[in-house]
């Protein structure tokens, strides 16, 4: 759908798309062609000399342990961040679909931890999760009689920043949920109820398939922030240890750009994680493309 | 609701209180542990009664923290990155939708390109570019040898060095955090949705290309922009990368990243009463303007073409 009504000028169109062009240019292009040459060169740390060494960097980074061990932290992290936030995200908003009365209080005490900043909610948790002083922390002592230390224990570090992480985005996911629920025909859950069908059938068999686009959107968003902006939860938290346990991938590029200094490898850290995101995109706009077609 | 089942609906209740109780625990415990003293939060298990230390802890929190410099530079770096990215983004947008011009297919590809890609995955190129924003024609430069041109025109040795850096300074907070597509691509959605015969009408008026702009797109986006505010600030408020890497000198600090400083390591005293009372006033701002503008961005999040 392009508009056909057009105003004619000769410089103002370039005039008005100049500032675009240039914050996007000057801290868009520049920088990822910069990465891109990078990537294939061997510098030293203070930037002085560098030489072509083709695809070495990345030959390099796949044949490191640690950074195959990052990408399975990074895939087991998002999973679980999209799965846990994900399912209390639908169940809540379940739950205050059928509350007709009390919708827009509850979306009002729901949706305020949209604004808590990542980093914010790995403070809030490392003091519930404190293995001296934190309640959550006591709690799974005493009452599942674990053994409790993400200071010294991978598992328990990586389980502290996954709680951190799906707190913060639940209630991202309930407003999407509820407004898709909302934008579900009333008439068509009364047909099925008439029908006989009762309220768990219901949700399964007529609310979860027309949310399916919700469902996919949400679930790719999910993905984009547990790789990217949980940058904050792990710094404030764990700074990747212990022994890299929560060290996903966007920290390893800065681990090993800013303070390991390895321009070649970080720079083509930075290039896997570009592609992926690509690849993410691509998808994404392929099946909204879709939703369209059957919307109309 | 469909059957009238008293069980189920009181289940409902229940359940809903539950879900926003866990939701919004660790905020109720944490206000609670920023009114205790030492001596009670560091209590295993901490008294869930609220104490009456809570202006004190704001106090030391204030100053131990130095939140009154930092509160303001992450007001202005939010403030910067919500004006900016919507003014860019708007006539950006309009551009691209109400000018034909021999470029605007390129112009169009070009910015959204870059839809999606956050400054996490290019931080050291654009780091580097941040440090000196000169950098690429000094490259241009250095290519050309025009060192060599200079020092034969000027008879003796010169080295020229092309140097502008935005470290420790707000544009550098605020331009690469700027330079994304999204809300170009959120107003180009909308504006195509604007009816044509506005535009017609306005042209056969007379009116001019700015005026259209800003007596009628401008009056019909209102709503977009109030959505749009609401979730870059919050977004900019948060960010945390960007601000850690670029800036070095403590006046430049933003609160959410100052608030490292406050958290107790592992041989101080747990002074946590204090690092949560600092935490609280640091995401009050944005909580705020969620809470206050829930109307626009509800609907600006989940809803932008309308």
């Amino acid at each position: 759908m392009i508009k056909r009504s057009f105003f004619t000028s000769k410089l103002l169109p370039y005039f008005l798309i100049l500032p675009q062009f240039l914050v996007t240019a000057t801290f868009f292009y520049w920088p990822a062609l910069q990465g891109l040459v990078q990537s294939v060169m061997r510098s030293d740390p203070f930037g002085q000399h560098s030489t072509f060494i083709w695809l070495d960097n990345f030959i390099a980074l796949f044949t490191d342990p640690l950074y195959l061990k990052s990408i399975g932290t990074t895939l087991f992290f998002s999973a679980s961040v999209a799965a846990v936030s994900i399912s209390i995200g639908l169940f809540i908003a379940t739950m205050a679909n059928r509350a007709l009365k009390a919708r827009a209080l509850v979306r009002t005490m729901l949706v305020w931890p949209y604004a808590v900043a990542p980093a914010i909610s790995g403070i809030l948790w490392l003091f519930l999760l404190h293995p001296s002083y934190g309640v959550v922390a006591i709690a799974i002592k005493r009452w599942l009689g674990l053994d409790w230390n993400p200071v010294l224990d991978g598992k328990d570090a990586l389980f502290m920043v996954i709680m951190a992480s799906s707190w913060k985005q639940i209630s991202y996911n309930f407003v999407f949920f509820i407004a898709g629920m909302q934008a579900i025909p009333g008439s068509l859950i009364e047909a099925a109820a008439m029908d006989g069908a009762s309220p768990f059938r219901r949700f399964w068999k007529i609310t979860l398939p027309l949310l399916s686009p919700t469902l996919f959107f949400v679930t790719v968003m999910n993905i984009i922030y547990s790789f990217f902006e949980t940058f904050g939860v792990i710094h404030m938290m764990t700074q990747g240890g212990p022994g890299g346990a929560t060290n996903i991938l966007v920290y390893k590029v800065y681990q090993d750009g800013f303070i390991g200094l390895d321009l070649g490898s970080s720079a083509a850290q930075s290039i896997v994680l570009m592609t992926l995101i690509i690849v993410i995109t691509v998808l994404q706009f392929k099946y909204v493309e879709r939703k369209v077609q059957y919307a109309g | 609701m469909v059957e009238k089942t008293p069980i189920l609906d009181t289940l409902t209740y229940i359940l809903l209180m539950l879900g926003i109780v866990v939701v919004g625990f660790p905020i109720i415990y944490s206000i609670i542990a920023a009114t205790l003293p030492i001596e009670a939060v560091s209590k295993v298990p901490m008294p869930l009664i609220p104490g009456d230390q809570f202006w004190v802890n704001i106090q030391t929190a204030w100053e131990k923290g130095n939140l009154g410099t930092n509160l303001v530079n992450s007001f202005i770096m939010a403030a910067g990155i919500t004006f900016g990215k919507i003014v860019v983004s708007m006539l950006g947008a309009f551009s691209i939708v109400y000018f034909d011009y021999r470029l605007r297919t390129v112009a169009f590809i070009t910015v959204f390109c870059t839809l999606m890609l956050p400054v996490e995955v290019r931080i050291l190129p654009t780091y580097e570019m941040a440090a000196n924003l000169l950098g690429p024609l000094q490259s241009i430069w250095d290519l050309l040898h025009l060192n060599g041109l200079v020092s034969w025109f000027a008879g003796h040795e010169i080295e020229v060095t092309l140097e502008w850096g935005l470290l420790d300074s707000y544009p550098g907070l605020i331009l690469p955090l700027v330079a994304s597509a999204t809300c170009t691509f959120l107003f180009r959605q909308f504006f195509l949705t604007i009816p044509e015969e506005l535009c017609e009408a306005a042209k056969m008026d007379g009116a001019s290309p700015m005026v259209f702009f800003r007596k009628i797109l401008f009056p019909l986006s209102k709503t977009n922009i109030a959505a749009l505010i609401v979730i870059e600030f919050v977004y900019g408020w948060n960010q945390y990368l960007w601000p850690l890497l670029i800036t070095t000198n403590p006046k430049m600090l933003t609160a959410v990243i100052g608030l490292q400083n406050l958290i107790p390591a592992a041989d101080d005293l747990p002074y946590w009463n204090v690092a949560l009372a600092g935490t609280l006033i640091v995401m009050l701002p944005p909580v705020l303007v969620v809470l206050l503008m829930q109307r626009w961005f509800v609907k600006g999040l989940v809803d932008p073409e309308k």
